[in-house]
């Protein structure tokens, strides 16, 4: 028995509406045959603002995120960003495609034994060669664009320090400003802020609000917290059992929705 | 005006540091190539020297375990297992003497590392040699030359285990009157037992190659057997005493593998 | 409740199986020492010749210096030259066999090549390139390279092997090429233990390229074997310190090179 979803319009972007930054079709995924994780998803992301993905865990929800860079490789389906399809990409055409996709990760992925610099600066290496990027030779734009960044999200201070030496919210923050680094058309955020007390999970949520509202890219972030996708999202996107359930405003999310989502009724097969 | 902000991934003294290391290096390969006595047709021929040699030790004599190697082999392994044995009873002194928490009186530290970095300067071959000159060719002066050299190592590497030690129950013993054996036995020894296991196997499971050599100085085991099939030109019976090394070092390493594992 | 008198409570309870294992070991050692022929009687008329012996080692003869020099800096140079191959071979194959980072098609036949490098001693692989390439620094060039390989390699991979793979994950996904990914989220995670393993390789070869002269691989081992069989004790003293202050000198060395990497 499928479960009708609730499209309820979403009050932003229905004026003129452009071309969508990224499309997903049918994306399917099963890391065991016949039992699917992600089932035929079909979403459309305008070129602005947040979509929250929220959902209980174990429901692909971060499995669709990495999807989308094919850090996991969909079993079928079509990505569709920047005029290309992801999937059907040979590895160099995805390295280039993946340069202009910035990615935040729950444990922020940074490498702990290199300096908040060097982390940054490697938010380049898609657009240098291996040589000069080995030899640490970045072209003096890039240095400049770190130190701004580094500004902006406010560790000046500790552009020499290495990477393990910072608190989860400063290492946090230095993940964002290297997505930021690969100056990025689309942010994807998995679970940015499980990792983090609530305090430093809306700064963090706050930081990536205004980036995008300044740069103008989309961002889609898979996270627990409802009362954080609520309050800064613009959209949010409800999944269970591989399945978009609820698609609309934050406003519209009622307790219906939100049962049907995390349990309640059992919509796993 | 705008500074140029500059970025550098290592500061001035680290960087002339480094550089100086990686010229060091860089000098004593060129150094080495330059000076050392190999005639250069002997390395291009050397593929080929090798094929050759390759093809000759084909098809391998089975037949030869039984008659030449199995007893040899087995000299060998008793070779190893003992000398480890022993090696290990003459270290765990050594190492409580060298190591700086255990015994606080420096020059008794410094005399016991002088000895354990002798002991494992000279090779097993050498002390061999030395054994043979005393006493005679044969499994004893075999077993001894592994014993002097693996004190080297295991030595070394108790006292590092010792050295590391937590000194909560050691004070506690102190404290409630213990004599320096009990506190030895009773506070150090519980610490450093899964290293030690684990150094001891490790040690072994060297042991079994470094036996296997032994006898092209006439010091006992599979490599008397060895060096006679090379010297008489008997290439497959050569080929089936590296098979046989192979196959027991290999087991050897996966048991100790296995039983590292168990321990810590 | 009454106290129990005469109790069985024991507070340390006996394992069985180390008991046992003790007394198997107990039984193998005194059957492999008969085996060995380790007589008391052997052993006591070996320390008096011993004694006598070590007596004629000293004092240390250095009046061929030239000779003993000569047979050092070859085995200094085999060192050098065979630690370089070895790690100039051994890390892109330690790369290749890493589980974690490579498909299967590439790591077996990588870690067999590390196997078999390391099964060998470096004495018998010395002899078996002796008698391939001739007599001469070559042959044991070659024998400690193939030595190196093996070691280097295992320490290699493992390292690589337990290096957590959420960095590369992000360095990949910034769309870096497969270079750029090992040289910022793989080699700073293992540099500095590969430094630690290739100083260690390093004085392993040292020590391996004094002994591998001894079956006419090159070296000073060459000088010492025919001086133990000259009965030139004194001689022989004298090579054995060197290499012992050799040793030495390289171990202080590698501490140094380790603080200057900040290991």
């Amino acid at each position: 028995m499928q479960p009708a979803a609730t499209a309820v319009p979403a009050t932003a972007a229905t004026a003129a509406s452009p071309a969508p930054a990224l499309v997903l079709r049918g994306l399917t995924k099963e890391y065991v045959t016949g039992k699917p994780v992600l089932r035929g998803i079909d979403l459309e992301f305008a070129a602005r603002g947040i979509t929250a993905v929220i959902g209980p865990s174990g429901t692909g929800k971060s499995t669709l995120i990495r999807c989308i860079n094919r850090l996991v490789e969909p079993t079928s389906g079509q990505v569709i960003f920047d005029g290309h399809d992801l999937v059907a990409l040979n590895r160099a055409e995805l390295r280039t495609a993946r340069r202009r996709i910035g990615m935040v990760f729950q444990e922020y992925n940074l490498v702990e034994r290199l300096s908040v610099m060097e982390n940054l600066l490697s938010g380049r290496l898609g657009y240098i060669s291996p040589f000069k990027a080995w030899l640490r030779r970045y072209p003096q734009r890039d240095i400049e664009r770190a130190f701004d960044l580094l500004e902006t999200v406010g560790l000046s201070a500790h552009a020499h320090s290495r990477a393990d030496s910072l608190s989860g919210g400063q290492r946090q923050r230095v993940g964002i400003a290297r997505a930021m680094m690969q100056e990025p058309r689309l942010l994807l955020a998995d679970e940015p802020t499980s990792s983090l007390d609530p305090k430093t999970s809306v700064e963090i949520m706050a930081l990536m609000q205004t980036l995008s509202g300044m740069h103008g890219f989309p961002v889609i972030i898979n996270i627990h917290n409802v009362e954080l996708a609520r309050r800064f999202a613009d959209r949010v996107v409800g999944m269970t059992g591989g399945r978009v359930v609820f698609d609309g405003s934050p406003d519209a999310i009622t307790e219906e929705h939100l049962k049907s989502i995390y349990g309640g009724e059992d919509w796993l097969e | 005006m705008t500074d140029v902000r500059a970025w550098e991934r290592f500061s001035i003294g680290e960087r002339m540091g480094r550089f100086a290391v990686y010229l060091g290096m860089v000098a004593a390969i060129v150094a080495s190539l330059q000076t050392v006595e190999v005639i250069p047709e002997f390395i291009s021929d050397a593929p080929e020297q090798i094929g050759d040699m390759l093809r000759r030790m084909w098809p391998v004599a089975w037949g030869f375990y039984p008659e030449g190697v199995h007893e040899p082999l087995l000299e060998s392994l008793h070779i190893a297992t003992l000398g480890t044995v022993l090696a290990v009873l003459m270290a765990v002194p050594v190492a409580f003497l060298a190591a700086r928490n255990v015994t606080p009186f420096a020059w008794l530290n410094y005399g016991a590392k002088l000895i354990l970095v002798s002991a494992r300067s000279v090779n097993t071959l050498i002390w061999a040699l030395f054994f043979v000159a005393v006493f005679g060719p044969g499994a004893l002066a075999g077993m001894l030359a592994i014993a002097f050299h693996s004190i080297g190592f295991t030595g070394k590497l108790l006292g590092e285990a010792l050295e590391e030690a937590n000194r909560g129950s050691i004070e506690a013993l102190e404290a409630a009157g213990a004599p320096w054996l009990a506190i030895a036995i009773k506070g150090y020894w519980p610490q450093v037992r899964p290293a030690f296991w684990g150094i001891v196997l490790f040690r072994w499971d060297i042991n079994v190659r470094e036996s296997a050599v032994l006898g092209f100085v006439g010091a006992g085991g599979v490599g008397m057997a060895l060096d006679t099939a090379l010297n008489l030109f008997q290439w497959e019976r050569a080929a089936m005493i590296l098979v046989a090394i192979l196959v027991v070092v290999l087991v050897a390493e996966v048991a100790t593998t296995q039983l590292r594992k168990r321990i810590l | 409740m009454a106290a129990r008198t005469g109790s069985n409570r024991v507070a340390f309870p006996p394992s069985w199986t180390a008991r046992v294992a003790w007394l198997v070991f107990g039984i193998y050692f005194v059957y492999a020492a008969s085996h060995l022929e380790l007589t008391p009687a052997r052993f006591f008329s070996g320390l008096e010749h011993g004694a006598k012996f070590v007596a004629r080692l000293f004092p240390p003869d250095f009046h061929r210096w030239e000779l003993l020099a000569k047979g050092m800096i070859e085995s200094l140079q085999i060192a050098v030259l065979a630690s370089a191959l070895g790690v100039l071979i051994a890390a892109p194959l330690a790369l290749c066999a890493a589980r974690n980072l490579m498909p299967a098609w590439a790591t077996w036949p990588a870690r067999a090549v590390m196997v078999v490098c390391r099964s060998f001693h470096p004495v018998i692989v010395a002899i078996l390139f002796v008698k391939a390439v001739g007599f001469g620094a070559l042959a044991g060039i070659l024998a400690l390279t193939v030595a190196s390989v093996g070691f280097l390699g295992k320490l290699m991979t493992e390292a690589i092997e337990e290096i957590s793979l959420k960095q590369v994950e992000a360095v990949r996904a910034t769309g870096a090429p497969f270079i750029s990914v090992v040289s910022y989220a793989v080699v700073p995670q293992v540099f500095s233990r590969f430094v630690g393993f290739v100083s260690y390789e390093t004085d392993a070869n040292l020590r391996n390229s004094t002994m591998v002269g001894i079956v006419g691989a090159g070296g000073i081992g060459g000088t010492l074997f025919s001086a133990f069989q000259r009965f030139d004790y004194d001689f022989v003293c004298a090579i054995v310190l060197t290499i012992i202050v050799l040793i030495m000198i390289g171990e202080i060395l590698t501490l140094r090179i380790k603080k200057v990497f900040g290991i």
